[in-house]
């Protein structure tokens, strides 16, 4: 790790190719990109190797999936940052130059070519009371659990949508938490299709029987979905309904979330081309700005070995002698259709839509009600009047729901994509030839 | 760090009160443990507590060693870490 350099110095790093984000996508582009000799950096927010699905402590058992491929990392000779966030990106000539938040240090990273692996984060839509201590997200609680939290014997409901749902639930279950409920809002019928259509991938059905199986004793609810959260200064209770029914439930953790939404904002910045809400890219996994490839989920929500798959492709494609298997690339279409079905299964529901009522905070940073938004014609206009989406997360956690409530369209992304120190922001390299370069010249040289 | 395979504890001061938490533990969840409710007091006033779990959301910052605005799911607990919740927006 490097040491922050005083003052308002920033540490420059010198790399063929900057991969952003250190989930499976991340890793594998990395790896296969440094292990043809081309020097690679890595920049993460997290603490750990793995992003969010691969998630360990440190020091702590590391996921088995994710052993081979973060030990096959770590020989590749790629450079992996921790706690580093990236504020903005300049383009000259043939490079890049990266600005990023590294630990409350300026880092800048130059390299000719970046691998977007920016992942995908949860869709929330706003309901009352969803602002209180203990209303989580899905991969919140899974986050927090592996992070060192303990929910034993915490009253916990999970409700939402999507395959996330059961792992979480049955770690939670796992780790002492008492479940009360498992609420899908997709209907049985379409769920049960979609579990038919798994006979395809059968490790995908004896997974998913193994957590259903670690909470067996806790009601799995398709249309089923959480109203509203109620409590004091911290959750009490929930109204849960499945249409004809309404009931309460008393809980101390309601963890949920509608699904996953790409993080495309730093793709956005660079000027690559979105697709509802996605990155576009090509077979070569190549955006349409030159140079810059995305993999992952950012570019679709497929699941883990999928974007193992896209990582590999991409991590091929900027290498010196790119060479990309058939294998690989038949194993990439037939995931795909398998997310296709799955993003049709979990389609979310109308009622879902009206789940705000006119006092409901939708913006938590600058603490915006849906009143107050609900009549504006674009996020722009809304924004303009009310500052909803400007506080800290800059919309990432309200914007995607109100695009579902209200069907706007998204707003142009200006830096700092992430709130940043002034130090940070307005730091220079102070002197090149004195800026620390992390690579040995030796690294890469072959290609030269 | 494990240490024969044991947890290392280490100690850290949550708004002046001495706790003893596992080496390796975010910040966000040793509060979770400690059945902090309030990380961070929103601007309008209400208590607020972690949602996203990796640094997405801001609703976990707290104030740590007088640095302000940290985001608690971020950051690993150090030996005399100085915590601070609640604190203004």
């Amino acid at each position: 790790m490097m040491a922050p350099l005083a003052g308002t110095d920033a540490t420059l790093i010198v790399a063929d190719v900057a991969v952003i984000g250190a989930g499976p996508a991340g890793i594998a582009a990395a790896t296969r990109a440094a292990e043809s000799g081309l020097r690679v950096v890595v920049l993460d927010r997290g603490l750990e190797t793995g992003g969010q699905i691969w998630r360990h402590m440190s020091g702590g058992p590391v996921p088995r999936m994710a052993q081979r491929w973060i030990a096959q990392l770590s020989r590749s000779g790629a450079q992996v940052i921790h706690g580093t966030s990236v504020v903005d990106v300049q383009h000259e000539d043939a490079e890049f130059e990266i600005l990023a938040d590294s630990s409350g240090s300026a880092l800048r990273v130059r390299a000719g070519r970046i691998i977007l692996a920016t992942g995908a984060r949860e869709l929330f839509i706003p309901f009352d009371g969803w602002t209180l201590p203990g209303v989580m997200g899905i991969g919140g609680a899974q986050a927090l659990l592996k992070s060192g939290a303990s929910f034993a014997g915490k009253r916990v409901i999970v409700a939402g949508s999507g395959p996330l749902m059961l792992p979480v639930a049955a770690s939670l279950a796992n780790s002492g938490a008492k479940l009360i409920l498992v609420a899908e809002q997709a209907r049985r019928s379409a769920v049960m299709r979609f579990a038919a259509g798994l006979w395809r991938a059968p490790a995908l059905v004896v997974q998913a029987a193994r957590y259903r199986a670690r909470f067996l004793s806790t009601s799995y609810s398709t249309g089923t979905w959480v109203t509203a959260a109620h409590g004091a200064d911290r959750l009490e209770s929930v109204t849960v309904t499945n249409g004809r029914r309404t009931w309460r439930e008393a809980v101390d953790v309601l963890c949920t979330g509608y699904g996953l939404v790409p993080n495309i904002e730093l793709a956005r910045l660079l000027g690559c081309d979105t697709r509802d809400a996605v990155i576009v890219v090509d077979a070569q996994q190549r955006t349409t700005v030159a140079n810059v490839l995305a993999v992952g989920e950012a570019t679709g929500i497929g699941g883990e070995p999928l974007s193992l798959i896209e990582g590999e492709i991409a991590g091929s494609v900027v290498s010196p002698r790119a060479r990309i298997s058939d294998a690989l690339l038949r194993k990439r279409a037939a995931l795909e259709i398998a997310a296709r079905r799955m993003l049709d299964a979990f389609a979310l529901r109308q009622e879902l839509r009206s789940l705000p009522t006119g006092g409901t905070i939708v913006c938590r940073c600058e603490d915006v009600s849906y009143g107050a938004v609900k009549d504006a014609v674009c996020a722009r206009q809304a924004k303009l009047y009310t500052r909803v989406g400007m506080g800290p997360c800059q919309g990432r956690t309200c914007m995607p729901g109100l695009d579902f409530l209200l069907a706007w369209q998204p707003d142009t992304v200006r830096p700092p994509i992430e709130p940043a120190l002034v130090s940070v922001l307005s730091s220079e390299l102070a002197d090149d030839a004195a800026a620390s370069i992390l690579f040995n010249s030796s690294v890469g040289e072959a290609y030269q | 760090m494990a240490i024969n395979g044991a947890a290392a504890e280490l100690n850290i001061v949550v708004d002046d009160q001495r706790i003893r938490v596992a080496a390796g533990t975010t910040v966000a969840a040793a509060l979770f443990n400690l059945g902090t409710a309030a990380f961070r007091t929103s601007v309008s006033g209400e208590p607020r507590g972690p949602v996203c779990g990796m640094g997405v959301c801001f609703e976990c910052r707290v104030t740590i060693d007088s640095r302000p605005h940290q985001r608690a799911c971020l950051i690993a607990v150090a030996d005399g870490m100085h915590i601070r919740t609640a604190t203004e927006a």
